[in-house]
């Protein structure tokens, strides 16, 4: 066992710190992309294409580069580090990683080359309504047979819904099960209304109203992949957040070292300095176990929804943690959009209502507490 | 990144849990089942048995006893001991004394005392903490003056755990009342606790047990050649040992092994599918490997021998989470963790009776060691720069 990073993945992080940094290492700048449209700066997301981060995990053959997860992680951290807006983990983990799993050969080399040389967003649209990170779907419903199926019913929340030129859409089969179809986002019958989310990423509700819709490989139950997937995006999230949770306990820091309160900076106070002790080890034993899960998805893919249930229960006790403490440590400040901390925060939330909060993960893992003695990460 | 274990390493596992459960008694593995107490032969008897074997002292120098392992065979080497229920080397001699002589020691003293302290022929007792000098170890009291071949030591150590079983004393004493920093003044001094001027009284702790003493020190005679390592520079060993005993106090494979077994304990009084229960369960599992995960990833980052500070992490939370295990098994005993005293014609399981002294006793665990509170300024001041 081994934690420590290869040099491959090393360069790969230096080079997306060094990108990201230009444009997001001014909070400023951050704010004001995320407040236009489409939340996120294209030419950031082109420079990943260039950069060969959009196709991390696909094969050459598909126009990918064919790295692993190790690396799509550390590119995570880095967009958790500065709260980068991109849509990585929609388009690239999520989306792309089911086409990987199921599409045609020929789906694979086009919907895969495009998303790779960032000539097109993809997004998966897989939530709906009132349904709690599961991998049926059901609000959405797929009529048809052979090539030519239409889609009915509602998808929500879609991040970058509506920007996207293609969506991976899971809808339940006539036959029973979740097929996954793609659409373009100019079909008929698709209706997108976006909306901004509390950290400035995007999401939309996404209707389908006899949308035509191309079976992903073939229209047959994908639960089973759709699980995976999400599991995988769990571990890839997780990752975001502990670079987002590293940054904001080093904004922490610095913060207490450098404010000045009863003619004194903050760190003489132990009850500020002990509390950021705290941080620090809810931040160290979670960057210990979402590596963990990063390898496991890397290494043993069938031991991956397991791991990320476990991985997400402490990125999300971590998340709050940080996150909660982050705010309380700035005082007043910390409540500001001026001020980044409190972005960093919000952004932690909202991983986990995209990827699932603490309960989820605490209730899936209570199913099987009772399956086994010990965890062993060495078995 | 590397997920398995190498073949290696996975042979390596798999020979010392074949030794662990076969070659230590069955009887003495129960009792660190049961959570009782060990008697000081149990304790003898399994440390000499490891030794023999050479797994009593892998962390030492190889010449005397050390095996050059790896950081990640050294922790392999601790879990499966916790796991198996095999009671590690007693943490005074392979820990704490053991490594100060080996490193800081004269050539006689190594050979005098490691291969004993290796085989507990030698019981030694740790003697810093004083009625007045706890977190605050530097402003120590109890005096060594010299007198020709000799220290003279009178003064008072506390705390001073299982010092009714131990045949020497290492102790912080100080020998240059003078010195400008209270630091500098201190010495590392081995005494015989046969020595006349020298008396161990016992105190009740709140389990009912008796594991730590009082060691009174009036007009005690100590040869000059026990003062380890240079006059008045005490205080470095002991940050030395102080680093090292951080690491081995932080007992995640025990924690873990009694959570296991706590699901058993649930499952006898139908708890076990109680959500509230379940949800305790998964938490504290969760939190524990996330604990053996960074165990595992501070052990690669000492591999230079010096405690990395975040091994404060893992004595912060590993006795967090050691604590909050005993308060579930407890809290899953219900009524019948009042029958702590009842004995063995109780009708309430011996789990269950058990439950009550072992949480009170495990208060200990945030306290010594470095109390949590002092783990929380290393890392706030060492580690974050506050
Ligand atoms: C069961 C048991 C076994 C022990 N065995 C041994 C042994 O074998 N040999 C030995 O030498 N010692 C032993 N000790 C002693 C142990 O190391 C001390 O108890 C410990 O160092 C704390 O000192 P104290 O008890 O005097 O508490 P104090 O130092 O008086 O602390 C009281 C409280 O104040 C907190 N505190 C102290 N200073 C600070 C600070 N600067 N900032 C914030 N909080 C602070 C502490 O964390 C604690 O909560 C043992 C203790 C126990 C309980």
């Amino acid at each position: 066992m081994d934690f420590t990073y290869d040099a491959e993945p090393v360069a790969l992080r230096d080079a997306v710190r060094a990108l990201l940094g230009k444009t997001y290492g001014d909070y400023e700048n951050r704010r004001r992309i995320v407040a236009a449209e489409p939340g996120f700066d294209e030419d950031v997301w082109r420079r990943l294409a260039e950069m060969g981060v959009l196709g991390l995990p696909f094969d050459e053959a598909d126009g990918g580069s064919g790295a692993g997860p190790v690396e799509v992680a550390v590119v995570a951290q880095e967009l958790g580090r500065v709260l980068a807006p991109e849509p990585f983990v929609s388009a690239v983990v999520e989306a792309g990683g089911l086409v990987a799993a199921v599409g045609t050969a020929a789906q694979r080399a086009e919907v895969l080359g495009s998303l790779s040389a960032g000539e097109r967003v993809l997004t998966l649209a897989h939530a709906e309504p009132g349904s709690r990170w599961v991998a049926p779907a059901a609000a959405v419903v797929a009529t048809g047979q052979g090539d030519r199926w239409v889609l009915s019913g509602t998808k929500e929340p879609v991040v970058h819904g509506a920007r996207a030129d293609q969506l991976v859409v899971s809808a339940a089969l006539p036959d029973g099960g979740t097929g996954l179809f793609l659409v373009d986002g100019s079909a008929a019958g698709l209706r997108r209304e976006g909306y901004p989310l509390v950290d400035g990423g995007r999401a939309a509700r996404v209707t389908f109203d006899g949308t035509p819709a191309q079976p992903l490989g073939e229209a047959v139950d994908r639960t089973a992949e759709i699980e995976r997937v999400l599991a995988a995006a769990r571990v890839i999230s997780a990752n975001e957040a502990l670079g987002t949770m590293d940054v904001a306990l080093d904004t922490t820091v610095g913060y207490l070292k450098s404010r000045k309160q009863f003619g004194v900076t903050l760190n003489h106070f132990q009850a500020l300095t002990f509390r950021a002790a705290d941080m620090y080890v809810s931040l160290e034993t979670a960057r210990s176990l979402v590596a963990w899960a990063s390898m496991v998805l890397a290494e043993d893919p069938d031991q991956v929804v397991d791991a990320a249930d476990r991985a997400g229960l402490k990125v999300a006790r971590a998340g709050r943690h940080i996150g909660q403490e982050a705010i309380q440590l700035h005082g007043g400040i910390g409540m500001t959009a001026e001020y980044s901390i409190g972005a960093y925060t919000a952004h932690l939330t909202t991983l986990e209502q995209l990827h699932g909060n603490g309960h989820r993960h605490a209730s899936a893992l209570a199913a099987t507490v009772a399956d086994h003695g010990e965890v062993d990460p060495l078995a | 990144m590397r997920l398995r274990l190498s073949d290696e390493d996975a042979t390596f596992r798999a020979e010392l849990r074949e030794f662990f459960t076969t070659k230590v008694p069955q009887q003495i593995r129960d009792t660190v089942a049961a959570r009782r107490h060990l008697t000081r032969e149990q304790l003898v008897e399994s440390q000499r048995i490891l030794n023999a074997a050479g797994l009593a002292v892998p962390h030492w120098p190889v010449e005397w006893g050390g095996r050059g392992w790896t950081e990640l065979q050294r922790h392999i080497w601790h879990e499966e001991m916790q796991r198996a229920c095999v009671p590690p080397p007693l943490a005074f001699n392979a820990s704490m004394v053991g490594p100060v002589i080996a490193t800081f020691g004269s050539q006689a003293q190594k050979e005098r005392f490691l291969p004993a302290t290796a085989n507990l022929d030698i019981w030694w007792s740790q003697g810093f903490s004083e009625p007045d000098a706890g977190s605050d170890l530097a402003s120590l009291r109890t005096t060594a003056v010299r007198d020709g071949d000799e220290f003279v030591v009178n003064g008072q150590k506390t705390w001073t755990t299982l010092g009714q079983y131990g045949d020497w004393i290492f102790c912080l004493v100080r020998t240059d009342p003078d010195a400008p920093k209270k630091q500098q003044g201190i010495s590392f001094l081995l005494i015989d606790m046969t020595s006349p001027g020298l008396e161990v009284r016992p105190i009740q702790l709140i389990d009912g047990g008796r594991e730590v003493n009082e060691v009174w020190f009036t007009n005690v005679r100590v040869p000059v050649e026990n003062l380890v390592g240079e006059l008045n520079h005490g205080w470095d060993y002991a940050k030395f040992l102080l680093g090292n005993e951080r690491v081995g106090v932080a007992p995640v494979g025990a924690s873990k092994r009694v959570l296991a077994d706590a699901k058993d304990w649930a499952r006898s009084v139908d708890l076990l599918g109680d959500p509230l229960v379940a949800t305790r369960f998964v938490e504290l599992e969760n939190e524990l490997l996330a604990l053996e995960l960074t165990a595992l990833r501070v052990a690669a980052n000492s591999a230079d021998g010096k405690p990395d500070p975040a091994s404060s992490v893992l004595k912060l939370r590993g006795t967090q989470l050691q604590q909050d295990v005993s308060e579930l098994a407890m809290d899953l005993a219900g009524p019948d963790a009042a029958a702590s005293f009842a004995g063995d014609r109780s009708e309430a399981p011996e789990w269950a009776r058990m439950s009550t002294p072992v949480y009170l006793n495990l208060r200990k665990a945030s306290i010594y060691g470095g109390s949590n509170e002092i783990q929380r300024q290393i890392i706030a001041k060492t580690i974050l720069g506050l």
